[in-house]
């Protein structure tokens, strides 16, 4: 059956390629052929270098059979943090797009497939073994901590090659065959403490954090541990868990006799905007700082801006950043998807790209089985230097994490402001 | 002063339970089922509270208006068609059914509003009060809360005692079959049960959401487990009971956030109820059972 369907596969693919080195005017009815169309379209639109190169691609892709690098993606398009989710599939689409356009990795045209899981690691998983019965030969993710723990171990059993955009649990990264474009937890703790301490933002801290979460509270460990370090104090924390988030005025209760500055949150945004509502009712105006969970914030539906003003979070993109690669990345995304990326839309974008530099360096071909690309890539990965839209230089180590500057921004007006580098 | 601020934000908690559990408590005592599906029409009523309120834009009051009317009406429609049917069914059977309903009517709501949390703008215009120089905030959410569970309890336990429905829902809890033989209408007693306790979850989830703000399909769901723990706790059956399990519920839910610990609290809360059903096991206003041999 399953060789059948391959060679069914691979006559489709044959017949799309001579469909359009011919005229193009055949009818067109796989998907193949017209994913192929579409990439020649725009290539001949981008000029002669590019075509070229596809056509190259064609021929290579011709002569091995087998055209496509599969890619899989996972994470969470619906449920809470259903915002991570849909920007990660949507940028890594759109990055997907035009590494095609632009003739595909080493010539050969990258396919995508993205699976919701609802961050949920058991969902994550079944996502997983979906991808992986479609072919995948390396994977784009997972989006969210809990979930790429889970997804991490499979992986490994598998060899197959992992880049998370935004799986911050140090354990993401247990195994060596998995990256990621993120900071760690313990990083994003750790330069938040730094950054308040040199700004002298505030002395007396108060944490909320989720201790059923393994990134917030990955964060929380690391920010106390440098906290002290730094010379700030921390007055007090209030945990909750998945079961027991919607009231926080126990806990903002506690900041305020504590005298707590500034309320550190390295939760996410939902979470955020309950306590931001319960802490004006209150009466409570502390500075609020938190991390890169708190990126959309603004976009809860019928959530009061005002009342995020002043808030401030450790992001590694800003939308209004005036390098090309970003603001290219910021426009294509806007006319594609109808609104502003963010930070996790900027993370797959530069996954996706990373993917293919190392996957150019490496030379890779689409025939290679997903263990061989594996080992290929994670030589490779620690040997690239991106000009992605997250730093301007990105490296990575052989422990699969990147290596760039962090960056702080404050929402003013319901919009972002760039604060440091 | 924090204490009394965390007792006061746990008796307002504890009232949401309160009036949740009521509609638990009737309907349990007079149709003898527990409806699972109660936390969920918590939910419904808060995002029509949210439709008419804040997508619509129309005034607080009519998003109120709003979620009773749908709430009535769905609790209705929900008893006519998926319990009634099932009136002589074995108790397991309809307790399947009330679960498989609480499931719909999450679903439907993420199919309908999508899983992107929303936050509930408060329907209660009240100002905060400030206490002892400020140092006492009450948030105005928090006194109409009690207030309004106050005044359920004491009307409903009026209407239960004095009116003829009322009384004719005592006897139907009695004894269905002698209530039936003295020319009591059975059936409609059953559905105005229902109304009631889905017009009082439609109050419960405007007031959750106002407290709580964030509206997601889910929100009714770990509500409506405490309150049916606080029912419980006070005696299922028992209007009294459902008032002071749903308060006692909140304040220790509230004081062991945050004297013990913020992230035992639902295990302190679960391990109460244990405690009770050992010593008690009819709850604290509970009658004692009569084994009949």
């Amino acid at each position: 059956m399953k060789k059948i369907l391959s060679l069914c596969l691979a006559m489709a693919m044959v017949f799309s390629l001579t469909a359009c080195s011919g005229s193009g005017d055949d009818a067109e009815t796989t998907a193949a052929a017209e994913t192929t169309a579409a990439a020649e379209e725009t290539a001949a639109a981008d000029g002669e270098e590019t075509t070229a190169a596809a056509e190259e691609g064609e021929t290579a892709a011709a002569a091995s059979g087998e055209g496509t690098f599969k890619i899989g993606g996972i994470g969470p398009t619906t449920g809470g943090a259903a915002i991570y989710g849909t920007a990660v599939a949507n940028a890594a689409e759109l990055a997907v797009q035009e590494i095609n356009a632009a003739g595909g990795i080493n010539g050969y045209q990258v396919e995508l497939n993205f699976q919701d899981d609802e961050n949920n690691a058991e969902k994550s998983v079944n996502a997983y073994n979906v991808l992986k019965d479609w072919g995948a030969q390396m994977l784009l993710g997972t989006v969210t901590s809990t979930p790429c723990v889970a997804v991490a171990a499979e992986t490994y059993n598998d060899n197959m090659f992992q880049l998370t955009p935004s799986g911050t649990a140090v354990e993401c990264l247990t195994y060596d065959n998995a990256f990621r474009v993120c900071f760690s937890d313990p990083m994003q703790g750790t330069v938040s403490a730094q950054y308040i301490a040199e700004n002298g933002l505030a002395t007396k801290i108060y944490v909320i954090y989720d201790s059923s979460d393994v990134y917030s509270s990955g964060i929380y460990q690391a920010f106390a541990a440098e906290a002290e370090n730094q010379g700030l104090e921390i007055v007090g924390s209030g945990a909750f868990t998945a079961d027991n988030k919607t009231d926080f005025s126990v806990q903002l209760q506690q900041a305020k006799d504590a005298g707590a500055e500034m309320v550190f949150l390295p939760i996410y945004y939902t979470e955020a905007s309950i306590i931001l509502t319960q802490a004006d009712s209150m009466g409570f105006a502390p500075l609020f700082f938190g991390c890169d969970g708190m990126d959309g914030v603004l976009n809860v539906d019928n959530f009061d801006t005002a009342l995020a003003d002043g808030l401030m979070f450790l992001t590694p993109f800003s939308p209004t950043a005036e390098d090309e690669v970003t603001q290219n990345f910021v426009a294509a995304y806007e006319s594609a998807f109808g609104e502003t990326p963010n930070q996790f839309a900027a993370d797959a974008y530069d996954g996706m790209y990373a993917i293919k530099a190392a996957a150019e360096k490496a030379g890779l071909t689409p025939d290679m089985s997903v263990s061989d690309i594996c080992e290929a890539m994670k030589v490779a990965m620690t040997e690239i230097t991106l000009a992605g839209t997250t730093a301007d230089s990105l490296t990575w180590n052989a422990d699969g994490e990147p290596n760039k500057a962090p960056r702080v921004v404050e929402i003013q007006g319901g919009a972002y402001e760039l604060l440091a580098e | 002063m924090s204490f009394i601020s965390y007792l006061i934000s746990g008796i307002s908690l504890g009232s949401v339970y309160a009036i949740i559990a009521l509609g638990y408590t009737m309907v349990y005592g007079i149709a003898r089922m527990l409806n699972f599906a109660h936390g969920d029409i918590i939910m419904v009523g808060a995002f029509a509270a949210f439709t008419v309120s804040s997508t619509l834009g129309m005034n607080a009051a009519a998003g109120v208006i709003a979620a009773v009317v749908v709430c009535t009406a769905l609790g209705l429609t929900i008893e006519r068609v998926a319990y009634k049917p099932l009136r002589q069914a074995p108790s397991l059977a309809v307790l399947i059914t009330a679960i498989g309903v609480s499931y719909l009517l999450q679903n439907l709501a993420l199919l309908i509003f999508g899983a992107n949390p929303k936050s509930f703008t408060s329907v209660v215009p009240v100002p905060a009060l400030k206490l002892a120089g400020g140092e006492l905030t009450i948030s105005g959410v928090t006194i109409v809360t009690i207030i309004i569970s106050i005044v359920v309890v004491i009307v409903l336990s009026l209407f239960v005692k004095k009116t003829r429905a009322g009384r004719a829902m005592q006897a139907v809890s009695e004894d269905r079959g002698a209530a039936q033989l003295m020319g009591i209408n059975v059936n409609g007693t059953i559905a105005l049960t229902f109304a009631i306790g889905s017009a009082l979850a439609a109050v419960a989830g405007v007031l959750l959401c106002s407290a709580y703000p964030t509206l997601t399909p889910y929100i009714g769901s770990m509500p409506g487990i405490k309150a049916f723990v606080a029912a419980v706790f006070g005696g299922i059956g028992s209007i009294p009971g459902a008032m002071i399990g749903g308060i006692l519920l909140g304040v220790i839910e509230n004081l062991s956030k945050a004297y013990i610990s913020s992230q035992l609290s639902d295990a302190i809360v679960f391990a109460v109820l244990i405690l009770v059903l050992l010593i008690r096991p009819t709850g604290i206003f509970g009658k004692p059972l009569n084994e009949k041999v």
